[in-house]
């Protein structure tokens, strides 16, 4: 296989292990979560501080190099405006995370208990492909 | 806050970062689960390979679990179905609107100091609050 495939296959395989042993694949936490002002799980949060506490160290010596291992150049968002797009988008986006407790990632690790992922995961791509026509 | 991880979600967490990491060093991507199913919905030649693999390995290692660790995959709420085709909806649509989630603005975005990425990710976490609170208040409390 070649490297750069190899490479994104092991970043899947970790990227997945962290959900699952950080509990985010589980709704419920999420929804503690997101539940502040009740029963509140601060779980996430710790899932955020620890996925940020690395990737903000290791991102600033990262982001020195001319550029990655298996590519020529990094392909990395630059722009810093805000714009009512990105706004509406993460509101609607916070909306349906709240509703279900997923967001991609957790849903599509917890596509193979092919319970109520599976209809979120389908309803996220219609979504995602209404986006893409009407864009 | 009994069930409160903390130990459980700073590792799962370091783990996130670790693979943001390695697919920054590696391939120079950032590690937003949206974009990346994103470009293969739109998808452009000789950038599909490695979205397809990582997103294997996603599903891969969900499959791994629900054979050999089933309850990190328990729901433990439960949502009828039309309201899951609505959060999905809105998570497909809105992911692309504002071009990242939860990976791609709250990792990775935050960590580069994006004031799009804090933004959005403030953006979300308040209405993702706001919608449980509602559910709570106005659905009549069930969790």
């Amino acid at each position: 296989m070649k490297p750069n495939l190899l490479a994104a296959l092991l970043c899947g395989v970790v990227f997945a292990a962290g959900l699952l042993i950080g509990g985010m694949t589980q709704p419920s936490k999420v929804v503690g979560f997101l539940d502040l002002l009740g029963d509140w799980d601060p779980s996430l949060a710790f899932v955020m501080g620890g996925a940020l506490l690395v990737h903000t160290l290791a991102g600033r010596v990262i982001r020195r190099r001319a550029r990655p291992i298996l590519d020529t150049q990094f392909h990395v968002p630059s722009r810093r405006d805000l714009d009512r797009r990105l706004i509406a988008g993460a509101a609607l986006f916070g909306i349906g995370w709240g509703l279900a407790g997923y967001c991609p990632g957790p849903a599509l690790v917890s596509l193979a208990a092919a319970g109520p992922a599976l209809i979120f995961v389908l309803a996220m791509l219609a979504g995602m492909g209404l986006h893409r026509l009407t864009a | 806050m009994e069930h409160f991880t903390p130990l459980a979600s700073l590792l799962g967490g370091a783990l996130i970062g670790l693979s943001a990491s390695l697919l920054l060093l590696l391939q120079g991507r950032v590690a937003g689960i949206s974009g990346i199913l994103g470009g293969l919905l739109s998808p452009t030649p000789g950038d599909t390979g490695w979205r397809a693999m990582f997103l294997l390995g996603l599903c891969g290692t969900g499959a791994v679990a629900a054979w050999l660790w089933p309850q990190a995959l328990l729901p433990g709420i439960s949502r009828s179905t039309p309201t899951l085709i609505a959060a999905g909806l809105l998570v497909g649509y809105g992911t692309r609107l504002g071009s990242g989630c939860t990976s791609g603005h709250g990792v990775c975005g935050l960590s580069r100091g994006s004031p799009r990425s804090l933004i959005a990710t403030l953006t979300f976490m308040a209405t993702g609050i706001a919608t449980v609170f509602a559910a709570r208040h106005l659905g009549g409390g069930a969790r």
